[in-house]
């Protein structure tokens, strides 16, 4: 298993590494004056003097990318261009959006397809297998962002049961920031759960076909129980994988989402440094989410290898 | 015994599926196609007095804001997308498929540093790239391209790889290096043809995806800019006038319902029909 751990954890070092490399490349190398790209061609040239320096702009690249990884080590992110706060407390108000609105997603999403892609496959080629797989390829053709205008539609313009967007804040109380989360995560989770559920059932299917069920169900045990106490179980290890692929999606899910309920998440900042040309916050939330993807496919790999120690072997090799 | 019943996935029938599928792409190919010879008003005429109009025989689906036929609009747009979509899987598949054929052939450091350089570009979904290339480059429909085509790379590198591998076991690779081809001779004349299928069915889904991105970066007015049309755009327009005109926001996310629905049914029949050890559903 240390082994495993080990050779596991050197790539996620050096993914890390990578992309880090790759972001800084792409906003700070290549654009060949950043500071003149911020500022735009009508800049004066004290202003531009004076973000060259606090950019560290006259040091050689390979020390700035040195500075900022050792920076970022610290926890230190730089300050942003245009707010004119450090890039952390930016960076940690909003992620007190976009992570509940993520995790809660996953959350729903996996809620609602695991039952269903059981049910789907414990009535196979019946009429509620048919319902879930023709809801299921619908709901993989929707783009999250026009399910979230329909939603809006519905429940704000026509019922006026909840807010169009904006965040009431968690100061305003759980109720009404879950209130102002609902909708948003509802929109995130629906396409994921819709993928998830193909997964689940077909996982399930597989399994049901092995050797050890049939076991389980000569040894007396019902239908049901041979179900939940032997297939679901192992049935679930590609869809924690899956899930681990969608954390991605999900989050560049969260850019759009956010953009459509107007929530001050990291995902909506990423967007207006964008339109700001503020590159220092770009480059921060950039990685951040990167980071964050590479991370979450890491805990998957180890889950994987918790779930099912066969695996470990092949595992290296991939 | 599985397999028996993952064969119906979907509960409709592969070849149905294939049929339902290819008659909606065609359907979408056709529309893009004609929009780039003939449209029923100019997408780009602006007619301020006839903004909001509903319905009517010389306009089936009204006009927006700005009074421009919205018909017109989702055709060209289907075009413009299919154009995104195309380049991008193209980019995709153009470098990810050497790259895998190669990896599986060379083995060794190459295929470790193949396999580690997709790790770091997974890490970057198209959004994101789209973002840094946003940022860099300005927003715009080939910078579009260029984002979605990248995060396509690793996808069919990574495919085309596993494929091959499996492929490098058997006899009749054996008996083709036994004669002295080399490993790029056999990777395109015995191992390219053999996965032809699954990339082809790949690429239908890739295209799906392609299409789902584009929409998604020109929502956000990272993608085709006015005034050209497209469906992500006219749908990040459609939203301010929720209350007036909510029919603006349901034309053009049907158009994507449709395509996206039809690519994603071609895919899996293809899938079913070319190649019965991938017969999973998705």
């Amino acid at each position: 298993m240390s082994i495993f751990l080990a050779q596991r954890l050197t790539i996620l070092v050096f993914t890390l590494l990578a992309a880090s490399l790759v972001v800084f490349v792409v906003l700070e190398v290549l654009p060949g004056d950043p500071a003149a790209m911020m500022l735009g061609v009508n800049a004066q040239e004290d202003t531009l003097a004076a973000l060259r320096s606090q950019m560290g702009l006259d040091r050689p690249a390979w020390q700035r990318y040195l500075l900022w990884i050792a920076g970022l080590l610290q926890g230190d992110m730089g300050r942003s261009f245009t707010y004119d706060v450090p890039v952390r407390e930016l960076v940690a108000e909003r992620l007190a959006i976009s992570l509940p609105l993520a995790l809660l997603a996953m959350l729903l999403s996996a809620a609602l397809a695991i039952p269903l892609g059981v049910l789907a496959a414990a009535r196979r080629n019946g009429p509620g297998d048919l319902a879930i797989a023709v809801l299921a390829q619908v709901g993989i053709a929707v783009p999250n962002f026009w399910f979230a205008i329909l939603l809006v539609l519905l429940f704000s313009v026509t019922l006026g049961w909840l807010p169009a967007g904006g965040f009431a804040g968690w100061d305003a109380g759980i109720a009404k920031a879950l209130a102002s989360l609902l909708l948003p995560v509802v929109a995130l989770a629906l396409p994921q759960a819709a993928i998830l559920t193909r997964v689940t059932r077909s996982s399930v299917l597989e399994v049901l076909g092995e050797d050890y069920l049939r076991t389980a169900r000569a040894k007396g045990l019902s239908r049901r129980a041979a179900l939940w106490g032997h297939a679901v179980g192992n049935a679930l290890i590609p869809v924690v994988t899956i899930m681990g692929l969608q954390f991605s999606f999900l989050l560049a899910g969260t850019v759009i989402i956010e953009n459509v309920f107007y929530l001050p998440g990291l995902g909506r900042l990423l967007f207006q440094a964008i339109a700001q040309r503020d590159l220092i916050v770009v480059k921060d939330v950039v990685l951040l989410l990167a980071g964050a993807v590479v991370l979450v496919n890491f805990l998957v790999d180890l889950l994987y290898g918790v779930l099912d120690p066969r695996l470990r072997r092949s595992l290296r090799h991939g | 015994m599985a397999e028996a019943g993952l064969v119906r996935s979907g509960g409709l029938r592969a070849e149905r599926r294939l049929l339902l599928g290819a008659a909606m792409t065609g359907f979408f190919l056709a529309v893009a196609l004609l929009s780039t010879i003939w449209t029923p008003h100019d997408v780009t005429a602006i007619d301020i007095s006839a903004r909001f109009q509903g319905s009517s025989w010389q306009s089936w689906l009204g006009r927006d804001h700005f009074g421009r036929d919205m018909l017109s609009m989702i055709m060209v747009g289907a075009a413009n997308s299919l154009l995104v979509a195309l380049v991008a899987v193209g980019i995709g598949a153009g470098l990810g498929v050497p790259l895998g054929l190669l990896a599986a052939a060379r083995g060794g450091w190459l295929d470790e540093l193949v396999m580690r350089c997709s790790d770091v570009a997974f890490a970057f979904p198209a959004l994101l790239s789209a973002v840094m290339i946003t940022a860099l480059l300005g927003p715009g429909a080939v910078n579009s391209m260029i984002a979605i085509g990248i995060f396509n790379v690793p996808v069919f590198a990574r495919l085309t790889r596993g494929a091959a591998l499996s492929l490098w076991a058997r006899d009749f690779v054996a008996a083709a290096r036994a004669a002295g081809r080399g490993g790029i001779a056999i990777s395109l004349e015995h191992i390219l043809p053999n996965i032809a299928s699954v990339l082809i069915v790949q690429a239908t889904i890739q295209f799906a995806l392609a299409i789902l991105a584009e929409a998604g970066l020109s929502y956000l007015g990272l993608g085709t800019q006015p005034p050209q049309p497209s469906w992500g755009k006219m749908l990040n327009d459609a939203q301010t006038l929720l209350f007036t005109a909510p029919r603006l926001a349901i034309y053009p996310g049907l158009a994507i319902v449709f395509t996206v629905l039809g690519l994603n049914l071609l895919g899996d029949g293809l899938r079913d029909i070319l190649d019965p050890r991938l017969r999973r559903a998705r």
